[in-house]
């Protein structure tokens, strides 16, 4: 007794779709708020009752890119450039009761450093997670090929990390949320936990094979999902539980850290059952059948 | 019997380093023990205090891009060592506890790295190291100099130097603060032929090509020693001594990265994480005991051995705590019991395939192997990816991550088939 999972994909293609096209719309026209940490610049937050920051930069010259204020009188500012003389004169002209919070000031040469190797350890991670399964599957009898099944992988993968990037370029463009360094921690966890999914999905497809070696190769899908269904739900469920403590409690600092990792594992435990499977069914279907 | 032994000994050390650093209990004290051993001639030293990052504990980052232009390839990299050995005297001196100063080298650019706890004033920290601290003697033929430009240069600098001192003057200038030197050997000699030649003129020192002062030579000074007065405060008379100490920085460097975290946001965001990691244990206990029943209390029981286990091995490395690290150490504890629930699905599988309870038990880790050992793997390359990536915080976050796979693969497989087997044996 199986569930006929594979009767739908092209239902699951299309609500994958129906959230990814949104945001690689917004992807390609607003883009991502990259933050200090990719462009240069600095970044100051303070507590203060005073409210003239874009009067006062205007006065000493300094390019405020942006002012964001939030609870107890406190406000994160961006400037182009703010050298550690231009701050303190910045400061003294605000007033005296001021507490500085926060002052990081990033150089460009650091941020472009940044951004290159963000981009090279995603591209990595991708690779290396197909060479692994490719390996790790070497055993799936033939005419099945190991590196189907890598690539299945690395295409949810994908999924999960366009779903972030897109998800996170509407909250840039909407809410101001930039992409920090941590965003890129996210994604990468994100990445690794995609496969954790599929993986458990594969692992009983691989299972299965020599066991129903008579049946269609999307019946053996069927009833590999059917089997795991519970424990990629369960498993998917524990960490969104963890993430969701500390998206509630974990304060404002890690929130878009954990909102990132949150639609990550969410998307990934989606793309798992209904991206990769499907994936690697249509894949397979579409090989010429062997006459024996 | 030998794994009992195995996962007590684990148990009972992680406890160990786990312990508060003093416990009392009656009229009795109890000290956490230090770890100060010599390994293969390296000295081992532990204290075993968690160790906060900048954003936790607030602090002061600085990142200076080394000048080494002007070297030739092969000495470069002696040169930064050499400049980054000199920045690690001059923050010394300034008694932060545990700085820590890197050398990095990204393409063909050598970086230094400062990281200070503790510290909120970033500009004492900037001033310090930023400053290259080049004393030189110059002395002139012009017997009432008028600018700088006529003094020559003596030979005599910062290296001829043995030893700095804050002193404070007699007399009718009592208590402003002067800076005593004393020539090495070599030094003193030079130092006795200059005076020679300048007595009855000006004899300038010269800090950072900026003229300080040019007292007259009244006599030859041969015991090798000297004292500078400016117009210091003692602040500037004891910063002048550190440098002077130190020596100068042998390149220059340019400050390319500055953070400076305050320590009240650090102070919250502990309380708010440890507030966050106790709901997401509870919330984990009280989902394995709903889905597994008995076999989720041994799980629990597994998941505290893992926290445990890995705050320990965080303490032993030791893994400087970021609230990114504590992020994922608090999601790892949602992944800790991944391999759990794989396991005891497959024994629920097993038992309806129609195996015996015990034969179930087994077969459910060996069976259940495969899929762990790859989820696990492909966690553990994107770790491992994420720790080249990143620097600070982004490297913490890896290193959690790192250590709280592994220790899941040694609490829910080798721990809860242990506490398994203690309990289906009847």
């Amino acid at each position: 007794m199986h569930v006929n999972f594979m009767k739908y994909k092209w239902v699951y293609f299309g609500i994958s779709l129906a959230i990814l096209i949104p945001g690689l719309l917004s992807l390609i026209f607003y883009g991502l708020r990259p933050s200090i940490d990719f462009t240069g610049g600095t970044l100051l937050e303070i507590q203060t009752p005073a409210k003239n920051f874009s009067e006062v930069a205007k006065n000493q010259n300094l390019e405020l890119s942006s002012v964001q204020p939030s609870a107890d009188n406190t406000y994160l500012l961006r400037f182009k450039t703010l050298d550690k003389d231009q701050n303190e004169k910045f400061k003294s002209a605000l007033g005296p009761d001021l507490i500085e919070k926060r002052y990081e000031s990033v150089g460009p040469i650091v941020g472009a450093e940044m951004t290159k190797k963000a981009l090279l350890a995603v591209a990595l991670a991708s690779i290396a997670i197909v060479i692994y399964i490719a390996w790790s599957f070497r055993g799936v009898p033939k005419p099945y090929s190991s590196w189907k099944f890598g690539v299945s992988a690395v295409a949810a993968l994908l999924h999960d990390a366009l779903v972030v990037l897109g998800i996170f370029s509407l909250f840039g463009h909407f809410y101001h949320v930039e992409i920090d360094a941590l965003f890129v921690t996210a994604l990468l966890t994100v990445i690794g936990f995609s496969v954790h999914d599929t993986i458990v999905v594969f692992d009983r497809v691989r299972e299965n094979l020599p066991k129903m070696y008579t049946k269609p190769f999307s019946e053996i899908v069927d009833f590999s999902l059917t089997e795991t269904l519970v424990r990629s739900l369960n498993t998917s469920l524990t960490v969104i539980l963890t993430l969701t403590a500390l998206l509630l409690f974990g304060g404002e600092t890690i929130r878009w850290f954990v909102v990132a990792l949150l639609v990550g594992i969410i998307s990934g435990t989606y793309s798992s059952i209904f991206n990769a499977a499907p994936l690697l069914v249509l894949w397979e279907s579409h090989r010429p059948r062997s006459t024996s | 019997m030998r794994s009992y032994l195995i996962i007590l000994t684990v148990i009972l050390l992680a406890i160990v380093v786990n312990l508060p650093p003093r416990l009392q209990i009656g009229n009795l004290s109890l000290y956490r023990p230090r770890i100060d051993i010599t390994l293969l001639g390296r000295r081992v030293y532990r204290d075993l205090s968690l160790k906060l990052g900048l954003d936790l504990s607030g602090g002061v980052h600085l990142a200076y891009q080394a000048d080494t232009s002007a070297l030739p390839e092969s000495n470069r990299a002696a040169a930064v060592e050499a400049t980054r050995a000199n920045i690690e005297r001059r923050i010394n001196s300034l008694g932060v506890s545990e700085p820590i100063i890197q050398t990095s080298k990204t393409g063909s650019d050598y970086r230094l790295i400062v990281e200070l706890a503790g510290i909120s004033d970033i500009n004492q920290a900037t001033s310090l190291i930023g400053q290259t601290a080049q004393l030189e003697f110059r002395s002139t033929q012009v017997a009432t100099p008028s600018s700088a430009a006529d003094f020559v240069s003596t030979g005599l600098t910062g290296r001829d130097l043995q030893l700095a001192q804050v002193q404070f003057n007699g007399g009718q200038t009592a208590g402003q603060p002067v800076v005593s030197i004393e020539f090495s050997p070599e030094g003193t000699k030079k130092f006795a032929e200059i005076t020679t030649k300048s007595i009855g003129k000006p004899l300038a020192i010269f800090l950072d090509d900026q003229l300080v002062t040019a007292p007259t030579v009244q006599s030859v000074i041969s015991d090798g020693r000297a004292i500078i007065s400016g117009n210091f405060t003692a602040d500037e008379a004891k910063k002048l001594t550190i440098q002077l100490n130190a020596g100068a920085l042998p390149i220059p460097i340019h400050i390319i990265e500055q953070r400076n975290i305050g320590a009240t946001l650090g102070v919250e965001s502990i309380h708010k994480s440890l507030l966050a990691a106790a709901v997401g244990l509870v919330v984990i206990w009280l989902f394995m005991l709903v889905n597994y029943g008995l076999k989720g209390l041994l799980a629990n029981i597994a998941l505290i051995v893992y926290i445990l286990i890995s705050l320990a091995i965080i303490k032993l490395i030791p893994i400087t705590l970021t609230l990114a690290g504590i992020a994922g150490l608090i999601l790892s504890i949602g992944m800790a019991v991944d391999a759990n629930i794989l396991i005891f699905e497959r024994m629920k599988e097993e038992l309806r395939w129609g195996r015996p309870l015990k034969a179930a038990v087994e077969l459910g880790f060996h069976r259940a192997w495969t899929s762990v050992r790859d989820s696990n793997a492909s966690s553990l390359i994107t770790a491992g990816l994420l720790f080249w990536f990143g620097t600070g915080s982004v490297r913490g976050f890896a290193l959690t991550l790192t250590v709280g796979i592994l220790v899941s693969l040694f609490t829910s497989i080798t721990v809860t088939r242990t506490l398994l087997r203690l309990v289906y044996a009847r």
